[in-house]
């Protein structure tokens, strides 16, 4: 369900229109607040619910987990390396706070110098790869990463 | 610096314009709650926190969350995320407040002495203070600008109170810099003063004038949804060396060790002019 603005909290920074990776977080003409101008085309990524300084963009989670009613709320803190959720109920009976750590690299500071990479071989043209791609999967190093090369084993249903 | 309004009209002609602008706020921002239904929006979300409050809020704490609401979001504008808003905002307030509270003391107590003693001069450094935040802000920080890549030009409804204000000032300032009265080319300029102030003060409905009453009341319900501990329904997010908080979640210190890595300032690490 697509995202909305609480226009009190909203100081219309512009890092929502910034983010949005639709374009479609825009600012109001009349009130100059932030406003999702096409909910239709919202993919739901809670990118800028996690960029909003104020935490004033919020998203009507899916029914099947979170029905009429409910809150689904997200804290992005790069201080502490997590992201927190907390889903609670209509009655308020289920009020779930879970806690995961930020798996993607710090921002800006790991971006692929694409221009100075060498330009591929022709045996690296022929091959089913993309440009540059065995880097990025880490063939590079070996073997790709697996959970046993991390000395890590999978775990049975659901883990937190 | 003299006072412009010395013998520029009858003092009753002036007062009553004042009085008459204070009435149009007043009415303005009457019309205006009962339009968006503000207040009725404030108490419905009061309610609906009381009802998710963890905790009761004492009597002191709701006086100390007043106080700190007046000192950091009234007094020094740290609701604004971006430094540069906080400071613009600061000369824009600063100097409305104080060119307003000059004009009156001015047209009313000073109607027809052209020394005013310190009043003159503050009215003219208030009037050039708005002016300074106010074209900052216009030309440069305005997130449709800044965000949205509009031309500073390109006028919205979102900019009557902006550039009625701006517009106030500006022709208010070379009006008495240009020697006041209205005789010649100034009574063009003391008419585009007039016209501009009374745009700003009649135009409270459609304007954003009245965030000046509804921001602290915000800023109030916020601090207190912190203190009640309803939080807005938002997460606690804890500290990562808490033990309880890695033994109810241990794939954090499996994964990222006991104290995660600071992952940098995020979305702050670059102000949002990428369109």
């Amino acid at each position: 369900m697509p995202t909305f603005v609480y226009m009190t909290r909203c100081d219309g920074c512009g890092h929502c229109v910034d983010i949005c990776p639709s374009d479609i977080m825009h600012i109001d003409p009349t009130y100059r607040r932030a406003y999702n101008i096409e909910p239709n085309m919202c993919w739901e990524c809670y990118s800028c619910v996690k960029a909003c300084p104020h935490h004033a963009i919020d998203v009507r989670g899916y029914a099947d987990f979170a029905p009429l009613g409910h809150s689904v709320r997200v804290i992005r803190d790069e201080e502490k390396g997590v992201i927190a959720w907390r889903i609670k109920s209509r009655n308020g009976e289920t009020d779930l706070n879970l806690l995961a750590p930020i798996t993607t690299k710090p921002w800006r500071e790991h971006i692929p110098q694409l221009a100075d990479a060498p330009a591929p071989t022709q045996e690296q043209r022929d091959s089913q790869y993309l440009f540059n791609e065995p880097k990025y999967i880490r063939l590079d190093d070996g073997e790709i990463h697996t959970l046993e090369s991390n000395g890590l084993e999978m775990k049975e249903g659901v883990y937190y | 610096m003299t006072n412009p309004f010395s013998e520029l009209f009858p003092e009753g002609i002036m007062q009553g314009y004042v009085i008459l602008m204070i009435l149009l706020v007043v009415a303005g921002t009457v019309i205006d709650m009962i339009h968006k239904k503000s207040a009725k929006y404030f108490f419905e979300n009061s309610k609906k926190q009381e009802k998710a409050a963890k905790r009761t809020v004492s009597g002191g704490e709701k006086a100390s969350a007043a106080v700190a609401v007046l000192v950091n979001e009234v007094l020094t504008s740290a609701e604004f995320a971006n430094p540069q808003r906080r400071l613009s905002h600061l000369f824009t307030m600063y100097g409305f407040i104080i060119f307003v509270v000059s004009t009156a003391v001015l047209i009313f107590a000073y109607p027809t002495t052209a020394d005013a003693g310190i009043w003159g001069t503050l009215w003219h450094l208030g009037a050039a203070s708005l002016a300074l935040g106010g074209y900052w802000f216009w030309f440069f920080i305005r997130v449709d600008v800044s965000s949205e890549g509009h031309q500073w030009y390109q006028l919205a409804k979102a900019d009557l109170f902006i550039v009625s204000a701006l517009m106030m000032v500006t022709w208010g300032l070379i009006w008495s810099l240009a020697g006041g009265g209205y005789a010649g080319v100034n009574m063009l300029f003391l008419a585009l003063f007039i016209i501009s102030a009374t745009s700003l003060f009649s135009t409270v409905l459609w304007s954003k004038f009245a965030h000046m009453f509804f921001k602290p009341a915000a800023a109030f319900q916020k601090r207190m949804t912190k203190l009640d501990g309803s939080q807005e329904n938002l997460p606690d997010v804890g500290e990562m060396n808490d033990p309880a908080i890695q033994a109810k979640f241990p794939d954090i210190p499996e994964y990222m060790g006991t104290n995660p890595p600071n992952m940098g300032l995020g979305i702050k690490s670059e102000p949002p002019r990428h369109y």
